[in-house]
């Protein structure tokens, strides 16, 4: 086990320590998510019934569109400065190696959208129990996020103008998740139970961590030729 | 032992070379020569199994490279051209974490003890943006000193680097091969290390 625990933590730990290191990033990716939330209710007006009804969507688009805003620079420096071929090199897993950044992406990008998104749900007059809901849908989706990201971040490494390419590639795999996440709210607040949305996204989030690493070592190696 | 068969490279449309063929023992060292161009990063690469030749096989000790990957990567240790290092960290740090991911603890004694011997004293906790080119260099060769390998393969390693630090780096390429190390590098200045074998692309 610890074949895979010890450069798994090492992976983590190296990027969260660059993540700290480039805080802007972290903070331009959680208020984009905030200001995206913003807006829709200032273009649609005040009415509560309607905000409530298009809380979960507007929450789960901002924070689809919130995660892809640095998918890209998941991969890019290290392959720009030579990272990614010691990494490929290593006598570690180099699966491994990606799940760990795969996971430190997370941990930069999808965690703070989670904890942000049930303040944010307050002002879309959700219950209690709603926006508990809406946590623990964001909680299961924003790993599926990342993970099908990789894919493509790995996938569009050393193409020109490949941000563009990569929301392309990656905003229609995402439509899984956004349905069964917003969906669970919508049940929810419909008076549903939230039990059929919540395991199909659990199950997503389960099907995506076993291939997407793998996938994307893949990738990255025809990359790196 | 390294010993390569009628490796083809090919790069688009081009054949960079063909039909190549050398043997290199334990502690023996190879001088891949040739003008710019001529495919000397290809070959090391191909070596490195970072990239695949068109045709030909290599392997390390009687195994083919791509077969057991792992054990090969444990011996192996590539320096590029490229620094693979973080201009926002520390060299301490760049070192720490890249001995990291390749599965070594180090503790910041060493790696600074190893830093001092290579000249960076006194540079070990400034970010690797305010150095220059050859310290840059200098840190990454760091690795030389920290990681225990049996077969280096090393693309340009006198590049942007003073003449004590050239001096420094033929010493431990000889102790290298005095410990029955294998390494294999490019480069266009004429060494002066004994039981070299050369090869012009």
């Amino acid at each position: 086990m610890s074949a895979f625990f010890v450069p798994f933590k090492q992976s983590v730990q190296r990027d969260l320590l660059l993540a700290a290191r480039h805080k802007t990033e972290l903070i331009t990716a959680l208020f984009f998510f905030v200001i995206v939330v913003n807006l829709l209710p200032l273009g649609v007006g005040p009415d509560p019934e309607l905000l409530r009804k298009i809380a979960p969507g507007i929450l789960w688009i901002g924070a689809l569109l919130a995660t892809l805003l640095g998918m890209q620079r998941m991969f890019a420096p290290d392959h720009a400065d030579g990272t990614l071929e010691q990494m490929a090199l290593s006598p570690q897993s180099f699966t491994v190696l990606v799940a760990g950044k795969i996971t430190a992406h997370w941990l930069v990008a999808g965690v703070p959208v989670v904890l942000m998104a049930p303040l944010l749900g307050l002002q879309f007059d959700l219950s209690a129990r709603s926006l508990w809901v809406l946590t623990l849908s964001l909680l299961l989706g924003t790993p599926v996020l990342s993970l099908i990201g990789s894919v493509g971040a790995a996938l569009t490494l050393g193409v020109r103008g490949g941000g563009v390419l990569l929301s392309l590639l990656i905003l229609p795999l995402y439509i899984p998740a956004l349905i069964f996440g917003a969906g669970a709210v919508e049940a929810d607040l419909a008076g549903l139970s939230i039990e059929g949305h919540m395991s199909l996204l659990a199950a997503l989030a389960v099907l995506s961590a076993f291939f997407g690493p793998w996938v994307t070592t893949f990738a990255l190696r025809i990359a790196l030729e | 032992m390294l010993s390569v068969t009628q490796l083809t490279c090919q790069r688009g449309e081009r054949v960079l070379f063909e039909g190549l063929n050398f043997e290199l023992p334990e502690a023996q060292w190879l001088h891949v020569c040739g003008a710019n161009g001529c495919g000397k990063t290809s070959l090391l690469r191909i070596l490195t199994g970072l990239a695949e030749p068109v045709s030909g096989t290599i392997s390390w000790n009687g195994t083919a490279i791509g077969e057991k990957r792992e054990v090969f990567h444990e011996d192996l240790l590539y320096l590029g051209h490229q620094g693979a290092l973080k201009e926002e960290l520390t060299p301490l740090e760049n070192l720490t974490l890249s001995l990291g991911m390749e599965g070594y603890t180090r503790g910041p004694k060493d790696v600074a003890e190893a830093l001092h011997q290579f000249g960076l004293r006194g540079r070990e906790h400034l970010p690797v943006r305010f150095l220059s080119a050859g310290q840059r260099r200098r840190v990454l060769l760091t690795r030389l000193l920290l990681r225990p390998a049996r077969l280096w393969i090393l693309d340009e390693p006198f590049t942007a680097l003073d003449v004590h630090a050239v001096a420094f780096l033929t010493e431990k390429i000889s102790a290298h091969l005095e410990t029955q190390g294998t390494v294999v590098l490019t480069s266009h200045q004429p060494l002066t290390l004994a039981h070299g074998q050369a090869i012009t692309l």
